[in-house]
C-alpha cells in the first residue's frame, strides 16, 4: 500500500486528529523512530528534554528517519512553540554531530483537556500513520533527561525486536513508595513479571503493541487517568516481549503525580480496573519471573532526607477513625479491627506489618471489583492506609543500606505472592 | 288499616329486595375485583421482589443509607418494603375500582383523586430514593476529601453536606406530594439559612487559621515547597 493511500485509509479512523496535524504527518512520510512528548505548561523544562532527544537521535540513530511528536494539552506558556522552534542544527555545535536526515518536530493540541490519555492516543495514532518502527514517549518534566535515554529506550525495540521497554531509575530509597509498596509487588504477584517501574513516565514500544492498544475498545470511556499503566498492563496481558532499561537518576522535581490521591487514581484505580478484565490471565499465574534488563534493574540513593513520620502516622490514625463507616463496606471485620488497633498505637510502637498491608490491598481490590461503593471513593479511601504503611517502611529502612532496602522490598513482594490465594478467595466469595 | 300496613310493609320489602338485587351483582363484581386484584397484586409483588433481588437493590439502598433508616425504624429490607408497597398500591387500586362499581356518590370522586395522586406518589418516591443516594454519595465524597486534606472536622463537614441534601430532598418530596407545601418551604428556608449562617460564622471564627493556611497553600507560590516533607509516591 502506498504511503498516501495508507494515510487516506487511516484518515477515516483518526478523526480526533486535526486536519492541520494530519497534513503535517503526511508531509513527514514514514519514519523509523518516533519520539512522543506529551506536554502541558512545561516551558521550564521542555527545552533541555528536547535537546537531549535531538542529541540522542543524532548519536544513536543518525541514519534513521525520526520525528518528534508533541501532543500538547493546551499550554499557555508557549511550550509547543519552544519544541517546534528548535532546530536540529541547535544540537550540532554542542555535540559535534551531523544529521543525515531531517528531524521533524510537529506539535498538536489534543482535544480532551490535559489528560495523559489524549496525549498518548495522539502519539499512538501518529505512530501508526507514520508506520514508525520504534516509538518512545518522554516525560517533559525531567530536567535530568540524558541523550543516552533515547538509545536505551529505542534500541531494544528497533534492533532487538522487543515490544515494550520499561525504564528503571536511580532513586532515593524513600522515593516512589507507592511503587515499591504496592504497584511493583502487586503487579509482580498478579502477572508474574518483575517489572520495577510499571508506571512509566518514559518508555519505548513497538508499532505492533501501539496499534493494538490504539485499536482497543474503551477510549471513549477512559478519561485519560492512568492510561500509561493501562498500556503496560495491556502489553503484559498480550504476551509482548518486554525488557527494562536503566536510564539514570529520576528527577525529584518531577511531580506530575506527586500528590497521593491523584497518584492513586492514576495507578491503583486502573490496576484494580484491569484486574476485572484480566482475571483469566492473573488467576492462573503463580510465582514470578525476572525480565531481561539492560543495565541495573534498580539503584538506590541513601542520602538523608527530612520526612515528617509523625504527621503521616497521625493522618493514618485520623483516617482510620473518620472513615470507619467507609472501611466497614470495604474491609473484612478482622482487618478493620487490626487497623483500628494500629491506629491507637503511639509512634514508637507503630508497625503496619506486610501481611496486614497485603490483605488490606487485596480486600480493596475485591471491593473495587464488587463496586461496594463508588469506585473512585474506594481508591481515595486507600490514601490514609497507604500513609500508615509508608510510616512502617520509613521506620524499617531508616538506617538500612541499599541491599537491606532491597531485601525488605523483596520480602514484601514474596508476601504479595504468598497471599494471592487470599485475593482469589476474596474475589470469588465476596458478596 | 291492617291492609294498608301489610301493603306498605310488602312494598318496602319489595324495594329492599329490588335494591339488594340491584346492588348484589355490583357487590359481587367488587368482591371479584378485590380477589382478582389481590392475586394480581401478589404476582406483581413477587415479580418486583425478584427483580429487586436480581439487581441487588438491597446493596444499592445500603449505599444510599436508606437501609440504615429502615433498620432503625424496625422495618424489613428496602426490597421487601418496596415490593410490599407495590402490592398494597396495586391491591388498593383494584379495591377502589370495585368500590367505584358500587356507584356510591362521593366515593367515586375520592377514587378518582386517588388515581390522580398515584403518579405523584411514585415521583415522590423516585425523588426520595435518588435524593438519599445523592446525599450518601456527596457526603462520602466530602468525608474522603476532608480526611485526605487532613482537616480535623471531616465528619462534621460530611454530616453537614448530608443534612443539607436530605433536608432539600424532603422539602421537594413534600412539595411533590402536596403536603404542607408552604410550611415545608418556609421550614426549609429557615433550616437552610440557619445552617449556612452557622457554617459561615463557624468558619469565620473557628476556621480562620485553617482558611488562611488553605489560601496560602493554594495561592502563595513556594509555601508548599517550604512545607514539603512528604515523599513523591511515584
Amino acid at each position: 500500500m502506498s504511503r498516501a493511500s495508507h494515510a487516506e485509509l487511516k484518515l477515516e479512523d483518526e478523526t480526533f486528529l486535526t486536519d492541520d496535524f494530519l497534513r503535517q504527518l503526511i508531509n513527514v512520510g514514514e519514519v523509523d523512530i518516533l519520539v512522543g512528548l506529551p506536554t502541558h505548561n512545561n516551558a521550564k523544562t521542555v527545552g533541555s528534554v528536547v535537546d537531549a532527544i535531538r542529541i540522542g537521535i543524532l548519536r544513536s540513530f543518525p541514519r534513521e528517519r525520526a520525528v518528534i511528536i508533541n501532543a500538547d494539552g493546551g499550554s499557555r506558556d508557549g511550550t509547543p512553540g519552544l519544541i517546534t522552534g528548535m532546530s536540529i542544527y541547535d544540537a550540532r555545535p554542542a555535540s559535534n554531530l551531523h544529521a543525515l536526515r531531517t528531524l521533524h518536530s510537529i506539535s498538536t493540541t489534543y482535544s480532551n483537556g490535559t489528560s495523559g490519555g489524549g496525549a498518548l492516543r495522539t502519539i499512538l495514532a501518529a505512530a501508526e500513520l507514520l508506520r514508525a518502527k520504534a516509538c518512545i514517549v518522554m516525560s517533559p518534566e525531567s530536567a535530568k533527561t540524558q541523550p543516552e535515554w533515547i538509545s536505551n529506550l529505542a534500541a531494544p525495540i528497533y534492533r532487538e525486536g522487543f515490544d515494550l521497554v520499561a525504564p528503571t531509575y536511580r532513586r532515593h530509597k524513600f522515593d516512589g513508595l507507592l511503587m515499591t509498596n504496592l504497584l511493583y509487588p502487586m503487579i509482580r504477584a498478579l502477572y508474574g513479571l518483575r517489572l520495577r517501574e510499571p508506571y512509566m513516565p518514559e518508555f519505548g514500544f513497538s508499532s505492533r503493541i501501539g496499534s493494538q492498544f490504539l485499536g482497543g475498545n474503551g477510549w471513549s470511556d477512559r478519561n485519560g487517568t492512568g492510561t500509561e499503566l493501562r498500556f503496560t498492563l495491556a502489553a503484559i496481558k498480550g504476551g509482548s516481549r518486554i525488557c527494562q532499561a536503566f536510564l539514570g537518576e529520576k528527577d525529584h522535581t518531577e511531580r506530575r503525580a506527586a500528590d497521593l490521591v491523584p497518584a492513586l487514581r492514576q495507578t491503583v484505580g486502573p490496576l484494580f480496573s484491569a484486574m476485572e478484565a484480566d482475571f483469566p490471565v492473573w488467576s492462573t499465574v503463580t510465582g514470578s519471573n525476572s525480565i531481561p534488563t539492560i543495565g541495573s534493574d534498580h539503584e538506590l540513593m541513601l542520602d538523608p532526607i527530612r520526612v515528617n513520620r509523625k504527621r503521616l502516622r497521625e493522618m493514618f490514625a485520623t483516617g482510620v477513625a473518620e472513615l470507619e463507616s467507609v472501611f466497614h463496606l470495604i474491609l473484612s471485620s478482622s482487618t478493620l479491627a487490626e487497623l483500628q488497633r494500629l491506629a491507637r498505637l503511639d509512634d514508637e510502637a507503630f508497625h503496619y506489618p506486610a501481611e496486614l498491608w497485603v490483605k488490606t490491598i487485596y480486600e480493596f481490590a475485591a471491593a473495587y471489583q464488587k463496586s461496594v461503593i463508588n469506585r473512585d471513593h474506594i481508591v481515595q479511601a486507600l490514601a490514609p492506609l497507604f500513609r500508615g504503611r509508608a510510616v512502617t517502611f520509613l521506620i524499617e529502612n531508616r538506617s538500612a543500606s541499599a541491599s537491606e532496602v532491597e531485601v525488605n522490598i523483596e520480602a514484601l513482594c514474596v508476601e504479595f505472592e504468598r497471599l494471592k490465594p487470599y485475593l482469589m478467595q476474596m474475589w470469588k466469595s465476596r458478596e | 288499616m291492617r291492609e294498608m300496613i301489610v301493603s306498605e310493609l310488602s312494598q318496602a320489602l319489595h324495594e329492599l329486595a329490588r335494591g339488594f338485587a340491584h346492588y348484589l351483582p355490583r357487590l359481587i363484581v367488587m368482591l371479584i375485583l378485590a380477589f382478582v386484584g389481590w392475586l394480581i397484586a401478589y404476582a406483581v409483588k413477587v415479580v418486583v421482589r425478584s427483580i429487586l433481588r436480581l439487581i441487588k437493590f438491597d446493596k444499592f439502598s445500603e449505599n444510599t443509607g436508606a437501609s440504615q433508616l429502615l433498620s432503625k425504624a424496625a422495618l424489613p429490607t428496602a426490597a421487601e418494603v418496596l415490593s410490599r408497597f407495590v402490592f398494597w398500591v396495586t391491591w388498593l387500586g383494584f379495591i377502589l375500582l370495585g368500590v367505584s362499581v358500587l356507584g356510591i356518590l362521593g366515593l367515586q370522586e375520592q377514587v378518582g383523586r386517588f388515581f390522580i395522586f398515584l403518579p405523584r406518589l411514585f415521583v415522590a418516591m423516585f425523588i426520595l430514593f435518588f435524593g438519599l443516594l445523592a446525599a450518601s454519595f456527596f457526603s462520602r465524597a466530602a468525608l474522603l476529601a476532608a480526611v485526605n486534606a487532613n482537616m480535623r472536622s471531616a465528619r462534621i463537614v460530611s454530616m453537614a453536606v448530608r443534612t443539607v441534601i436530605v433536608v432539600f430532598v424532603f422539602s421537594v418530596v413534600f412539595e411533590e406530594l402536596g403536603i404542607a407545601e408552604q410550611t415545608m418551604l418556609v421550614a426549609f428556608g429557615i433550616a437552610f439559612g440557619a445552617l449556612m449562617l452557622g457554617l459561615a460564622i463557624a468558619f469565620g471564627i473557628g476556621g480562620r487559621n485553617l482558611a488562611q493556611r488553605f489560601l496560602e497553600e493554594r495561592f502563595v507560590r513556594g509555601r508548599k515547597e517550604e512545607n514539603e516533607d512528604e515523599l513523591s509516591p511515584l
